[in-house]
């Protein structure tokens, strides 16, 4: 049972948080925006196209939505969202989602090449590449968070956070989140790493990468996008601010965890909105500093676990 | 049901019996097809029997399969079966099985079948002398066969003896190996002198017997004597020189398993000759890892020639391996032989597993180069359409060493990183900062590896075929796919069946630490493997492959209810309305490691030329000739200085044979002298 309603949770609630992103950017912008509800209505418009598919591509081409569809929607399985023990925790923990990750870009990114386009290309290549730059900030980091926890298991994680409710206050947690954050940003591909916007650009990134794909693949890879972001959230929010986590699986718990759950995906996305709006693009080769910065972050997150 | 020891020996007779028939074939010049299958043959039942043996030995116990007196003292040829040499044994057989059923076909279709018997002896030569050296029960009987190994390897690497790159490449291994047995023979008389012995049993635990500094260097002297085999960085310039101008089977074994000898050694005077050995030694073993590990990484990805590529992955993941024994050293040291045991798993795991997608990789990249007659990735392309079935090899053996779930890379590297997690916890001060940053390290050497997969693959197979030789590739015969299969299959396999297999680790850790670690890393329905508590954390590869499947329902009723209403047309690639896309439009394998080869610009040094013809202005190029490099830092600032002065020293000494008679005479006269005195003075 559990195990359905998390299913439901990241499929339905991740285009809704894209949703209100996209929004809230465009209200910034001072434009009206498409509303809330607009990932769905694309989605849904996808689903039913027809599609192209190039004459050059293998069937790792059509592969490949299916295999990031499956992995991002395991890793959200895998992530406590609204109650403290994931349903699927026992069979993967913090490790297993960023490795199921990876192996969805991995074929994300030989989908890229598959067409032979140039920008398919281009944009794998700078996908494998920034990935792999945040990877060291982003293990540090988790390794600071399951050092503190004693387990790479996010259950346990969730509850020694739950125990200790105002723990996030102390120096590595806080370190700990900001470079958490910043690899949040380069992974989920915002500015100023990528910009989700652009389309025929040469500054893309992931959309050089999906340039070819058209109809149900596309919407597979966008949803996909979309629970990826999600799931990297519900880690920083849950690991951090594990507020309103219910302890087990009771009806009346989770709605209220559900609400508080909602409400912090929303207020981090809001950040997330801000900087954007805030910053401009880096150049290609500045997003090694930022990254670099993350990594020095969660550094000291680490040496600080045993200063204070 | 044969005893262990019948079945070792008759595996070693079917390798004896492939030399001597290769050399026969060889000089009746009778090596046609029929007596080249017939010679594979021989090494794969070898190889199956060995295989026997080494399981049979695993879970059973071990004992001494045979010794004969050699009338030399402290020599005697003998042999055993400990958990150890079995875990070696294993892999090698298993190795050399897919590998000869590979050359069945290899051998029948390239330049060899000219001469297979030739090749068909020093193959058979090489796993001889390699399961000896893996079973040797005597220091001097194992150094005998580990020249052995040597010279059969080199012959091997240079067996296509007309290109000079080969010649080159074979000659610097045998100077590298030369030089590593140098240090290595200098060690072991060090601890044998100690022990009074020079039986393997008699050195258990004898570097506890030396003084410190004495111990000291001697373990320096054997670390880096093996590590010259591993191709530990900086002693790893042989690899990429020897490894790719090798036949493609040779390259298999060895990147597979002849480098593992190096981790053999590593092993067997790590935690059997050394009882326990001071913090510096682990972190030094450790800090080599990480270096190694990223180091090969980076070095791996501006390559794109695809069989050096695969070469400086084999010293990355020497690195991982080492960051395992490294990680079991400071736990032994520190007094936690539960995680001793769980880092020395993950080193042995990761060797094993190595062992076996390396091996795919190469035997792969050989049907490739078989194939499209090229080993620039440049001028590859396409080929998933005109090989689908090496493509899908080479997929599963990519997705494996980027240690991608639900495959065996994920595990053993799952394995390092739980162990290198617990260190922080297990040692004090100082030490702790390092198993996190190694940690933090190993992550950034997967994801680059990852990346690096993704060019091999993505330029090698995906996309148009990039030159005519691509175009007109054909896919491999069936005993190469088979061998490619046996190894993938074992790829997913130790996967997903990664808990069943633990138990063969017990033995080895019994005898290392005295603890059986398999029921604790074991949770209790048998599925999920933990760091040695479920509290720690968990995994389970066999159930994360099951939810993949069960979660692709998801997709299938999107496409249930509306999916399969839509049309699905193949077309021309869209590439941003740009019409007429050819191969020349392609990313290619140079472009793709770009943006690292920028990022990391200090350690490449970079360095580009771009002449521009023009006629009438610039803006009108007629050709453009672009041609960019890395410099080879090993090579020049550590190789080139050590040349100089080695040719520096030879020419002094080059003054003390002055070529006269007398002199010479005289040299005997004073050594003589000196030996005497020496004699006496005992």
């Amino acid at each position: 049972m559990a195990v359905f309603i998390q299913i439901a949770l990241v499929l339905f609630l991740s285009p809704l948080i894209t949703g209100f992103s996209r929004t809230l950017k465009a209200r910034l912008q001072a434009r009206r925006g498409a509303g809330v509800f607009q990932p769905y209505r694309d989605l849904y418009k996808l689903l039913r196209k027809g599609m192209v598919i190039p004459d050059s591509a293998s069937w790792i081409f059509s592969a490949t939505p299916y295999v990031l569809f499956v992995t991002t929607l395991l890793a959200g399985l895998l992530i406590p969202a609204i109650s403290a023990t994931a349903p699927l925790s026992l069979f993967g923990g913090v490790l297993a989602v960023v490795y199921l990750l990876a192996l969805g870009r991995f074929f994300l990114a030989l989908g890229g090449l598959d067409a032979g386009s140039p920008f398919g290309g281009l944009g794998s290549s700078r996908e494998m590449t920034i990935s792999a730059i945040a990877e060291p900030a982003l293990m540090l980091a988790v390794f600071t968070v399951a050092i503190g926890a004693g387990s790479t298991n996010l259950s346990s994680v969730a509850q020694a956070a739950l125990g200790q409710s105002w723990h996030f206050l102390s120096p590595q947690q806080m370190l700990a989140f900001a470079a958490l954050f910043i690899v949040l940003i380069a992974e989920t591909g915002r500015i100023p790493v990528d910009n989700p916007a652009t389309h025929l650009e040469l500054t893309m990134i992931h959309e050089a990468m999906i340039l070819e794909y058209s109809g149900p693949y596309l919407a597979l890879i966008e949803w996909s996008a979309a629970m990826k972001q999600l799931v990297l959230m519900t880690l920083l929010v849950n690991v951090f601010f594990p507020f309103g986590l219910s302890a087990g699986w009771d009806p009346a718990s989770i709605v209220l965890s559900l609400a508080l759950f909602g409400g912090k995906l929303l207020l981090l996305a809001t950040v997330v909105v801000l900087v954007e709006t805030t910053n401009a693009k880096l150049r290609l080769f500045r997003v090694p500093e930022l990254l670099a910065v993350a990594f020095v972050l969660s550094a000291m997150a680490l040496i600080s676990t045993f200063l204070f | 049901m044969p005893s262990i020891a019948t079945l070792y020996t008759l595996g070693l007779l079917a390798y004896g019996l492939g030399c001597v028939g290769g050399l026969a074939a060889h000089f009746l010049k009778k090596a046609g097809p029929l007596a080249a299958s017939l010679l594979c043959a021989l090494s794969l039942s070898g190889a199956i029997l060995q295989f026997g043996a080494s399981l049979g030995a695993l879970l059973g116990g071990g004992d001494i399969a045979w010794s004969l007196v050699s009338g030399v003292p402290y020599l005697h040829y003998g042999v055993r079966l400990d958990a150890l040499s079995a875990f070696f044994n294993l892999t090698l057989s298993l190795l050399s099985a897919a590998v000869s059923v590979y050359s069945f076909g290899y051998i029948a279709h390239s330049e060899i079948r000219k001469r297979a018997g030739l090749f068909c002896f020093f193959f058979n030569l090489l796993l001889l002398s390699l399961t000896l050296v893996f079973t040797a029960s005597n220091v001097l009987f194992f150094l005998i066969v580990w020249e052995l190994t040597a010279v059969s390897a080199y012959f091997l690497v240079a067996f296509d003896h007309e290109s000079e790159e080969a010649r080159k490449g074979g000659l610097l291994y045998l100077l590298m190996s030369r030089g590593g047995s140098g240090m290595m023979l200098v060690g072991f008389l060090l601890l044998g002198s100690a022990a009074g012995s020079l039986d393997a049993d008699a050195l258990h635990g004898v570097g506890q017997h030396l003084s410190p500094v004495l111990g000291a260097v001697t373990f320096l002297l054997l670390f880096f004597g093996f590590g010259v085999k591993a191709g530990i960085i900086p002693l790893h310039i042989w690899l990429p020189a020897a490894h790719p101008v090798a036949p493609s089977n040779v390259s298999a074994l060895l990147s597979g398993i002849v480098i593992k000898a190096g981790i053999y050694g590593m092993a067997r005077v790590f935690f059997d000759f050394y009882g326990e050995l001071p913090v510096w030694a682990g972190m030094l073993v450790l800090v080599a890892g990480v270096i190694s590990a990223l180091l090969g990484v980076l070095y791996a990805l501006m390559e794109h020639d695809l069989k050096r590529l695969l070469a400086y992955h084999s010293i990355e993941n020497i690195g991982i391996i080492l960051m395992g024994f490294g990680s079991a050293l400071l736990f032994r040291s520190f007094g936690h032989p539960q995680l001793a045991a769980l880092a020395l798993i993950a080193g042995l795991f990761h060797t094993l597993n190595h062992g076996l997608f390396k091996c795919l990789l190469f035997l792969g990249a050989g049907g490739v180069l078989h194939a499209a007659h090229t080993r620039n990735m440049e001028e590859m392309g396409g080929l998933i359409r005109r090989m689908p079935m090496t493509a899908l090899y080479f997929l599963i053996g990519a997705i494996a060493i980027s240690g991608l779930p639900p495959l065996n890379g994920f595990v053993s590297e799952w394995l390092t990183y739980q162990a290198l997690l617990a260190g922080f916890g297990a040692t004090p001060t100082l030490t702790r900062l390092a198993f996190p940053v190694a940690g933090a390290l190993l992550a950034l050497t997967a994801a680059l590896a990852a990346a690096c997969f993704v060019k091999a693959f993505g330029i090698t197979f995906l996309a148009f075929p990039r030159s005519e030789k691509a175009e007109n590739a054909k896919e491999v015969s069936f005993s190469m796919r088979s061998g490619m299969a046996i190894l993938a299959l074992a790829c997913v396999a130790l996967g997903l069946g990664a808990t069943w297999f633990l138990p063969v680790f017990d033995q080895i850790t019994v005898q290392a630490f005295g603890i059986a670690a398999s029921k604790d890393l074991v949770a209790a329905n048998g599925l999920v493997l933990t760091p040695g508590s479920l509290r720690g954390g968990s995994v389970s590869t066999a159930v994360i492959a099951l939810l993949l499947l069960a979660l692709g329902t998801v997709p299938l009723v999107l496409w249930l209810v509306w999916g399969r209403k839509t049309s699905r047309v193949r077309g021309p690639a869209w590439d941003c309305g740009q019409p007429g896309l050819t191969s020349d439009n392609e990313y290619t394998a140079t472009a793709f490691s770009k943006p690292l080869r920028m990022i990391f610009a200090a350690l490449f040094r970079p360095r580009r030329e771009i002449q521009t013809e023009f006629e009438v202005s610039a803006y009108y190029p007629k050709a453009i000739h672009f041609e960019s490099e890395i410099e080879p830092t090993f090579e020049t600032h550590f190789y080139g200085p050590l040349r100089e002065g080695i040719l520096w020293a030879s020419s002094w000494v080059r003054r003390m044979q002055a070529g006269s008679i007398h002199a010479y005479l005289a040299y005997i006269f004073a050594t003589l002298i000196l030996l005497l005195l020496f004699g006496v003075r005992e």
